[in-house]
């Protein structure tokens, strides 16, 4: 390992979607609803309640077990882990400590050098969410804190990898791959506010580990761990030392700051969850079917659509913009596809990202209809986005959405190409009303042709192509008896 | 559905009640118009449950224990909740923080624990079934103290859904009354499968007591007649063992060499799983308050303190210590394996024979205040946590005086054999009656 | 052999609240029920645990919640639904 070597090891928890709680029958669809308007003598902790098992939970997290080649070990169990704090209903997070469900495998990225690499992973487990806290108050009325058990008992899931990453982008990279597969698996969505949180552990080798926990965003990991490798470096060119730390994120400021922790380390006190029964599920995992992941279907969108690397890595990066994809194309994918991959890979997802739209506010027929004006060459590139954005626009402003033709025809956005007449027309105008930029091309500065095609451009109101525009132009002046 | 009123307005001369209901109404089923108590850790919808602790005074739960619906479907009138050692935690219900039941047969005295409200009520015929439990002999030690009938089923024949934990692997919710038969029939109301208890099994108990033991194998442990035990209480035992064998039974001797370390292993689990079990109670959705002004380690602190008794804290402490860091190997760790050899050596014996027999309890019932040493007082359960630790039934069944206080006899039996046990304590019941 | 000052430090480990005036004879008790304890360091077997019951499971189905008026009902103070607790450093 070269000195200074950076060396990251992920823990992710995701929220399992299933309809009920982990341990209660509470429907797990809280975030619209009032706080503890989700809870039951389970979940909120009352005395005498107990425990009873979800088993789509466990089925939910072996399918994430076998699409990461984990073994299933042969007997799992809950344990408790004992903490007291205000969101933490029992007092103890029923978790799994010595018997996880599975252990091993592993989940294939992008490299940095641009190769396929391996991130091994420890284990898997499940486990239950604590409630929210809110902090409230000031100094002169007091501080305190309000605590919404809605989120209390959610199933997690929680995905351990070695440290086998060497760079932020590599845990960026990680961190995408298992949020697509765990989204291709059906078990996890990724749109629900607070539905992933990122413990990271980063060291510079030879240097101590330092632990950053509790990151609620994708970006923030990648953030916070910059901010890290930063940081520690210039502890190390001063001659200071890392100290083995556990930090937070603060999302606001993109830093890291030291915890204020406790004199004592936290003795959890682990043992079996007297409640429960232990779990023999190996054999469930051979018939467990797996539907087609993230890598197989950007090798399928490569070889079916003939996408490029690229574009089938984008476009299948999460679930729901792979289907939406497919379904865009699906009428006639060998028209489509190149056009489509190339206007939702490198332009909607862009425009989408700037309006914090999801891309399940589309419908793909509207795509679908932009992308067949595109190639029968209706519009130009620059009226395709400017369709593009009216559309959503209309649906971030809940107006009515109109079809992308529709648009083209109201803002008289069609290509005036087909008529060469009014090109024409338009051409001779330009000419007669620059003859100082006629006469500089004339003289040899090629340049000037720019200026005219802006000036045609101006005059079709952006309707012409101006690759068209440049070649006519020049035809033009050509003929031009000097 | 329940149309029927009962008035109870008992005069409580020994304190068995934390809460009466004066006017509990009741319908129609096998215990219709029975009254019934219920031990105050048992969860009672609108009632105050408190299991004796002034850091759940005023709780009252949102919902009914499996076993409360069960008894309202079967027309029972539950009258009110009993005294009983806080949180369970006890021998002789001393340790409520709301003051100690007296001993009907001898006010001075205990009435043994931890549910010795629900026996002491029963034994002052001020109910005719009560229902308690029992982590290491809180339904037998208080029936053998107090002359009445008390069974601890087999682990996981009755729902713990609503029981406030004090040791989930041990303990058991079972039914208390003056003679066997009415035992049997409460049993046969509470048992059976609950799918909000992952630890239940569907092994429903239907059973009428049949008083006909020719040919039954009793078992006689030389660990429970020898030292520790008085040799009056032991006497009176096995005279009571004498008439069993005048029934038809056989008795054979043997041996239980765990017994060596079944008490401490016993201990350690119980305070271990406590431990956990009562760290929810902080003030902040149920309880006595936390101060909302105070820091969160501060005013959890202050509530656990003021709230919990002594006992109750010293074993809080000692289940934080064995399970900490450094020690659960040397404790936790341990006293799982030696109650697996606890469960071995019953299942060894009970393959010889079909019951095993002897007294209840070491002693007669204490006078109030005798025991203050917390080490001398967990050595009285040496006889009752065996039961406990393996999972089986055992009943106490009154079988004659000491110095005018009563003995119990004890029978064990194996897992799942419940009717077994409820059947020999009947024979002998019903031959002493005559 | 477990010292006061070992006492305390459990004690603040379970969060527990102990007085000073108690602490001598807590632990001198603590110390003799940790001696009986010492009987378990004799004890030999193979650490299988017979397990009879497995996979105990329900199916994923949305059953009632409380009422927020009984959720709030038993605590201590609320505000706008919220359940308000001592607030952490």
């Amino acid at each position: 390992m070269t000195e200074n070597q950076v060396i990251v090891g992920l823990e992710v928890h995701c929220q399992l979607d299933t309809k009920s709680k982990l341990f209660c029958g509470c429907s797990t669809d809280y975030r619209s609803d009032g706080p503890n308007t989700h809870v039951c003598p389970v979940c909120l902790g009352l005395p005498g309640s107990m425990p009873v098992l979800n088993k789509k939970a466990i089925e939910y997290a072996m399918r994430v077990a076998k699409a990461f080649n984990c073994t299933v070990i042969r007997e799992s169990e809950f344990s408790r882990k004992n903490y007291f704090y205000p969101d933490l209903d029992k007092a103890y997070q029923i978790t799994q400590y010595d018997k996880p469900l599975a252990e091993g495998g592993y989940l294939e990225i992008e490299a940095d050098e641009a190769r396929e690499k391996r991130v091994q992973l420890t284990r898997i487990h499940v486990e239950e969410d604590p409630g929210r806290l809110v902090h409230m108050g000031n100094a002169e009325r007091g501080k305190y804190s309000l605590v919404d058990y809605n989120r209390a008992g959610i199933p997690l899931i929680e995905i351990v990898s070695e440290p086998d990453m060497r760079s932020p982008k590599e845990a960026r990279k990680f961190l995408n791959k298992l949020r697509a597969t765990l989204e291709y698996l059906g078990v996890f969505d990724s749109e629900k506010e607070g539905s992933i949180r990122v413990d990271a552990n980063i060291s510079l080798s030879g240097s101590e580990r330092v632990e950053i926990k509790n990151i609620t965003s994708y970006k923030g990991v990648e953030k916070a761990l910059t901010f890290e490798v930063t940081r520690q470096k210039n502890l190390l060119r001063r001659g200071l030392k890392v100290d083995r730390e556990t930090r937070h994120y603060l999302e606001a400021q993109g830093i890291t700051q030291s915890s204020r922790s406790k004199e004592q380390e936290h003795d959890y006190r682990y043992f079996p969850e007297p409640d429960l029964r232990p779990i023999h599920v190996q054999s469930w995992v051979k018939d467990i079917l797996l539907p087609e992941l993230p890598d197989a279907r950007r090798e399928r969108f490569i070889a079916q659509y003939g996408c490029s690397l690229n574009h089938a890595r984008t476009l299948t990066g999460g679930l729901r913009l792979a289907n939406f994809f497919e379904k865009t194309v699906a009428s006639d994918p060998k028209v489509l596809s190149t056009l489509a991959a190339t206007w939702i890979a490198d332009t909607l997802i862009g425009e989408l990202n700037y309006r914090s739209m999801s891309i399940d506010a589309l419908d793909p027929d509207s795509i679908t209809g932009l992308v067949l004006l595109l190639k029968q060459d209706t519009i130009t590139d620059k009226s395709g986005i400017d369709v593009l954005r009216v559309m959503l626009d209309q649906h971030l402003n809940k107006q009515p959405c109109e079809d992308p033709q529709a648009i083209v025809t109201r803002l008289n956005l069609a290509k005036t190409a087909g008529d060469t007449g009014a090109l024409a027309a338009v051409i001779l105008e330009v000419i007669s009303e620059n003859p100082k930029a006629v006469d500089d091309y004339n003289a040899g500065k090629n340049g000037a042709i720019n200026f005219l095609v802006g000036q045609a451009m101006k005059k079709t109101r952006g309707r012409s192509d101006p690759g068209e525009l440049n070649r006519k132009i020049v035809e033009k002046l050509g003929t031009k008896e000097p | 559905m329940a149309e029927h009123r009962i008035v109870f307005e008992p005069e409580d001369r020994y304190h068995a009640f934390l809460t009466v209901c004066k006017n509990a109404t009741y319908g129609s089923g096998t215990l219709s118009g029975i009254a019934v108590a219920v031990k105050d850790n048992i969860s009672t919808k609108g009632i105050e449950t408190t299991c004796a602790s002034k850091i759940l005074k005023g709780y009252i739960p949102p919902y009914d224990a499996h076993v409360v619906n069960l008894l309202k479907q079967s027309g029972a009138a539950i009258v009110g909740k009993t005294n009983m050692d806080e949180f369970g935690m006890g021998t002789t219900t001393e340790n409520s923080a709301f003051g100690p039941t007296l001993n009907p047969c001898d006010p001075t005295r205990v009435p043994g624990g931890s549910s010795g409200g629900s026996a002491a009520a029963v034994a002052a015929g001020m109910v005719q079934m009560a229902l308690g439990t029992d982590t290491g002999g809180s339904i037998r030690c208080p029936a053998a103290f107090c002359g009445i009938v008390g069974l601890k089923p087999t682990y996981g024949r009755v729902s713990r859904y609503g029981l406030i934990a004090y040791a989930n692997s041990l303990e058991q919710i079972g039914p208390m009354a003056k003679n066997v038969a009415d035992v049997s029939r409460l049993m046969q109301v509470i048992a059976g499968y609950d799918c909000r208890d992952t630890t239940s099994y569907d092994h429903p108990y239907t059973h009428t007591p049949d008083a006909d033991i020719t040919g039954l194998k009793i078992g006689i442990p030389q660990e429970y007649f020898g030292a520790g035990v008085d040799p009056n209480v032991a006497a009176v035992v096995k005279t009571a063992i004498a008439h069993l064998e005048e029934l038809g039974a056989t008795t054979v001797p043997c041996s239980i060499p765990s017994m060596e370390y079944a008490l401490a292993a016993y201990y350690v689990i119980c305070t271990s799983e406590a431990s956990s079990n009562l760290a929810r109670f902080d003030g902040v959705r149920y309880g006595h308050a936390a101060d909302t002004k105070k820091s969160w380690h501060d005013a959890f602190r202050e509530v656990r303190r003021a709230g919990f008794g002594t006992e109750v804290r010293r074993r809080i402490m000692l289940g934080t210590f064995a399970l900490s860091s450094g020690y659960y190997g040397k404790y936790y760790a341990k006293a799982q394996i030696a109650r697996e050899n606890v469960k071995k050596d019953f299942a060894r014996i009970l393959s010889e024979v079909d019951v095993i027999a002897g007294p209840t309890m070491p002693t007669i019932a204490f006078k109030l205040g005798e025991k203050s040493d917390p080490l001398s007082m967990y050595l009285s359960d040496i006889l009752t946590v065996p039961a406990n630790l393996a999972g089986i039934p055992a009943i106490s069944v009154p079988c004659g005086m000491v110095n005018r206080m009563p003995v119990g006899l004890q029978i064990m039996g194996r897992p799942f054999e419940d009717e077994r046990v409820v059947d020999v304590a009947y024979a002998y019941e019903q031959a002493v009656m005559q | 052999m477990v010292t006061e000052k070992d006492v305390e430090h459990i004690a603040g480990l379970a969060d527990i609240g102990i007085n000073t005036d108690e602490l001598g004879t807590f632990t001198g008790q603590f110390n003799a029920i940790l001696d009986y304890f010492d009987v378990l360091d004799r004890v030999q077997g193979d650490g299988v645990i017979t397990r009879d019951l497995s996979n105990v499971m329900r199916e994923d189905e949305v059953s009632p919640s409380l009422l927020l008026e009984d959720v709030l009902k038993n605590a201590g103070a609320h505000e706008d639904g919220f359940i308000k607790a001592p607030r952490v450093m």
